[in-house]
């Protein structure tokens, strides 16, 4: 074999270990609660396997010879700081290279990695991007741009995290059952807003929600008996269904009463179907369920041909009791619209009187919407036009302009 | 805090001004980003530029003048217009620059103003 496709072999045989970066990391780090360090011994054993697999071959168990020099990285260190807690980490640590890192303990310590990263210590801002680095791998650019945040304040606060974890000692564990409901909704939040942050990655396909259906799926493979795991993962997958329906083939944004089902996904609307079925049976309605409820009844019109606007009214009141945010009131008042009930969402939207409300685009879209349906052209268009300035997707902003320009110039 | 956003538009971009087609749409786009952030209360200052073939770049070196017609740099994007916004934090001035019609053509640079130190007494 020439060096050259054992290097290549070496280089593919790292990238594919790269997915085991999560699992390894919450090994390391679930020990000594310091994140950035257990990164840091993890980086440097990436690095010296690329080193040291084109020479010497490709180990039987990848990631396995990671963590063992991951591991050795992390006791170096902890020598050299020589510091009394650090003796105390030395110790488990040699305890812990007994332990196998395919074994069902690995599964546990992941999830106590992501539950540390939801933890209701940590800014509620920074514990997806936290998630998203500790259990992805992704870096603060990726992460950054997905958050429209520069790539140098993501880095500093996702520092400022890690040191917060270490520094207050947050254990690295899976919440007892009576804590445990509300603590897993932090996390499903988080696992959520990753999902809503690659909404709008429509180019290469591999955007973060790619990466938030696999943490959806680890999540139902570490929790197979929660009923709102399934039903983020139902809810997720519900969108996904959607994804290429949303443009036509000029690119143009297709609102979702306008969508041809013919273009959802069955495989992806059934299995959404199957996993909310599955959670109902455990009789505990969450948020989640409830929203998954709410895409399945739009998924029923591919069959039916008919959305059930009532049926949506009752699960937008449902959820607005669970989450009495300003996102789910305007799209409760755009489902009492589109059940014909306009004074019902007229009241929905003028309680919104907060500012943010004001700086909220879907909010001045609902309210075109109202203006439309009630026959007010100049009140739609300005209504329209305050949507076009706060609007960022491309397709959305051409689809609000021609709505614009379909209305004729002002009277 | 204030911010400037350097609104940098195509040639593709700042065509359309003048494009009897287009120019209702390219206008319209940006009388509704101007109109959300006048609602918002955050324009300090701002105005849109002329186009970059009307610019001329002057420089002194050794003493020599030297003036060129055209902006700094021949590229592809050119400096459409500019906003000072007094917002919270750079979050909050990149999530008005992504509302900006330019950038998906082009590009906005968000800048802190700098804030000079008093003079000593």
């Amino acid at each position: 074999m020439s060096p050259l496709s054992g290097s290549a072999m070496a280089r593919h045989a790292v990238e594919a270990a790269w997915t085991s970066y999560g699992r390894l990391l919450a090994i390391l780090a679930s020990r000594t609660s310091d994140i950035a360090a257990a990164e840091d011994a993890l980086s440097e054993a990436f690095a010296t396997a690329l080193k040291t697999w084109p020479e010497r071959g490709v180990p039987d168990n990848p990631a396995a010879w990671l963590l063992t020099a991951a591991r050795r990285n992390v006791l170096h260190r902890l020598r050299h700081q020589e510091v009394q807690r650090g003796a105390v980490d030395a110790l488990l640590l040699r305890v812990d290279e007994r332990s196998d890192p395919e074994g069902w303990s690995t599964l546990d310590e992941r999830l106590a990695l992501l539950f540390v990263c939801a933890h209701p210590a940590i800014d509620e801002g920074i514990r997806t991007p936290l998630m998203l680095q500790t259990v992805l791998g992704l870096d603060a650019q990726r992460i950054g741009s997905a958050f429209l945040v520069a790539p140098a304040t993501m880095g500093q606060r996702l520092v400022r995290a890690k040191a917060k974890i270490k520094a207050d000692g947050l254990r690295f564990e899976v919440p007892d059952a009576s804590e445990l409901a509300v603590r897993l909704e932090d996390v499903l939040r988080s696992v959520y807003v990753a999902y809503g942050a690659g909404w709008d990655d429509l180019d290469d396909g591999r955007g973060l929600s790619e990466e938030a259906l696999f943490l959806g799926r680890t999540l139902l493979t570490l929790l197979p008996e929660e009923p709102e795991v399934k039903g983020l993962l139902a809810l997720m997958l519900f969108c996904e269904a959607r994804r290429g329906a949303r443009l036509d083939a000029q690119g143009r944004f297709v609102p979702l009463a306008e969508q041809d089902p013919g273009r959802w996904s069955s495989p992806l609307i059934i299995e959404a179907e199957v996993l909310l079925s599955e959670a109902a049976r455990a009789l505990r309605f969450g948020r989640f369920q409830c929203e998954a409820a709410i895409q399945s009844v739009h998924a029923q019109r591919g069959i039916t041909g008919v959305t059930q606007h009532h049926a949506l009214r009752t699960l937008y009141d449902l959820l607005l009791i669970h989450v009495p945010s300003m996102g789910v009131a305007v799209a409760r008042a755009a489902a009492l619209l589109e059940a014909g009930d306009l004074q019902g969402g007229q009241h929905a939207l003028d309680a919104l009187t907060a500012e943010d409300a004001h700086r909220y685009q879907p909010y001045w879209v609902t309210r075109a919407r109202l203006y439309e349906l009630r026959g007010a052209p100049s009140e739609q268009r300005a209504a329209l036009r305050r949507a076009l300035g706060l609007t960022e997707d491309p397709a959305v902003r051409s689809f609000l302009t021609d709505k614009l320009l379909a209305l004729g110039p002002e009277a | 805090m204030q911010f400037m956003i350097l609104l940098n538009e195509s040639s593709a971009e700042l065509a359309k001004r003048s494009d009897p087609q287009q120019a209702p749409v390219y206008w319209g786009g940006w009388n509704a980003f101007i109109g959300a952030m006048t609602q918002a209360g955050i324009i300090v200052k701002g105005d849109g530029l002329e186009d970059p073939s009307l610019a001329a770049t002057l420089r002194i070196r050794g003493g020599k003048r030297s003036v060129q017609d055209g902006p700094y740099a021949d590229t592809k994007e050119a400096l459409g217009g500019y906003f000072v916004i007094e917002v919270p934090d750079l979050d909050a001035a990149l999530e008005w620059a992504a509302k900006a019609p330019c950038v998906h053509d082009g590009s906005v640079e968000v800048r802190p103003v700098l804030r000079m130190p008093a003079p000593p007494a």
